[in-house]
């Protein structure tokens, strides 16, 4: 089994439930746990909420791509923007490291993602964007005649 | 369209009572925090108590607000207790250390009795 879909929409905050939701009714087709689609859609809130507040700083004439890809019982799921970028994402990937205290933001996403998922990346060039990677083998999905 | 967070106050003697439902993420939470800090601010609240039981997503938004108005109900000199956690919202509460911090108890009745409230 394969299957891929990518989605492209504005850095509004409004756009963050519409990524989430999105991507848990393409993955519905893994027959994914109740805790996996959690997981799933937290961490797509994050990603997608670090680019439209850190990457566009809430600029909404940026541009968020969202891409999935199954493949087996295998989610891999990028979220990019070409916003901001991060200059040290040793620093940036700390828990409780955040740049916007004032925002009431605790530098809790990327902990979240590292947690909920298999696999964490970051591709960060300064001024240009940032692409995370995140992938996760499902465990529950194995449906009894395949 | 529809709304995805709602909430209601409740003020029973010095506590708040605040009551979610829905998600909360980034886009609802200026709005939560903008109206939870006008009844901090209303002379009547020392306590507060957060309903989380209808409270079925939420992401690192929701932890920045609960800080945000721990810190505050701290800061005139009260508590702040949650309830009716359910199991998606407790694993983002471990995760970030906040139960360090925030007691979380069964249902409002025990949240309320904790803070001296009599029912
Ligand atoms: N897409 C991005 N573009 C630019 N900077 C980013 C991006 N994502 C994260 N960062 C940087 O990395 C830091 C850590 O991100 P993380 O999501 O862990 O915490 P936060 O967003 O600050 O707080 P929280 O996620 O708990 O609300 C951010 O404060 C920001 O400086
Ligand atoms: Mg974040």
């Amino acid at each position: 089994m394969s299957n891929f879909m990518k989605v492209e929409f504005a850095a509004k905050s409004e756009n963050e439930s519409f990524a989430r939701t999105t991507v848990a009714a393409f993955i519905a087709q893994l027959d994914p746990t109740v805790e996996e689609l959690t997981e799933i859609k937290t961490v797509v809130s994050e990603a997608v909420t670090n680019a439209i507040i850190h990457g566009y700083e809430e600029n909404e004439k940026g541009t968020v791509l969202i891409e999935c890809e199954l493949k087996d019982d295998n989610i891999s799921l990028t979220i990019r923007d070409f916003g901001n970028g991060i200059e040290d994402v040793d620093e940036a990937i700390q828990p409780m490291y955040t740049s916007k205290p004032e925002l009431e933001r605790s530098g809790m996403g990327f902990t979240i993602m590292e947690n909920f998922m298999d696999h964490f990346e970051i591709e960060s060039i300064p001024n240009h964007g940032t692409t995370v990677t995140l992938r996760k083998k499902f465990l529950n999905n194995q449906s009894a005649y395949n | 369209m529809a709304l995805s967070l709602t909430y209601d106050f409740e003020q029973k003697q010095d506590v708040l009572l605040v009551r979610l439902t829905g998600e909360l993420d980034h886009h609802e939470a200026e709005q939560l925090k903008n109206d939870w800090q006008s009844y901090l601010q209303n002379g009547m609240t020392k306590h507060v108590v957060v309903n989380l039981e209808n409270l079925y997503f939420m992401d690192s938004s929701g932890l920045g607000v609960f800080l945000g108005r721990y810190k505050e109900v701290k800061e005139i000199g009260g508590e702040m207790v949650i309830c009716s956690i359910n199991y998606d919202v407790q694993r983002l509460f471990e995760l970030s250390g906040l139960f360090k911090i925030i007691d979380a108890v069964e249902n409002e009745a025990a949240a309320l009795a904790r803070l001296g409230v009599a029912l």
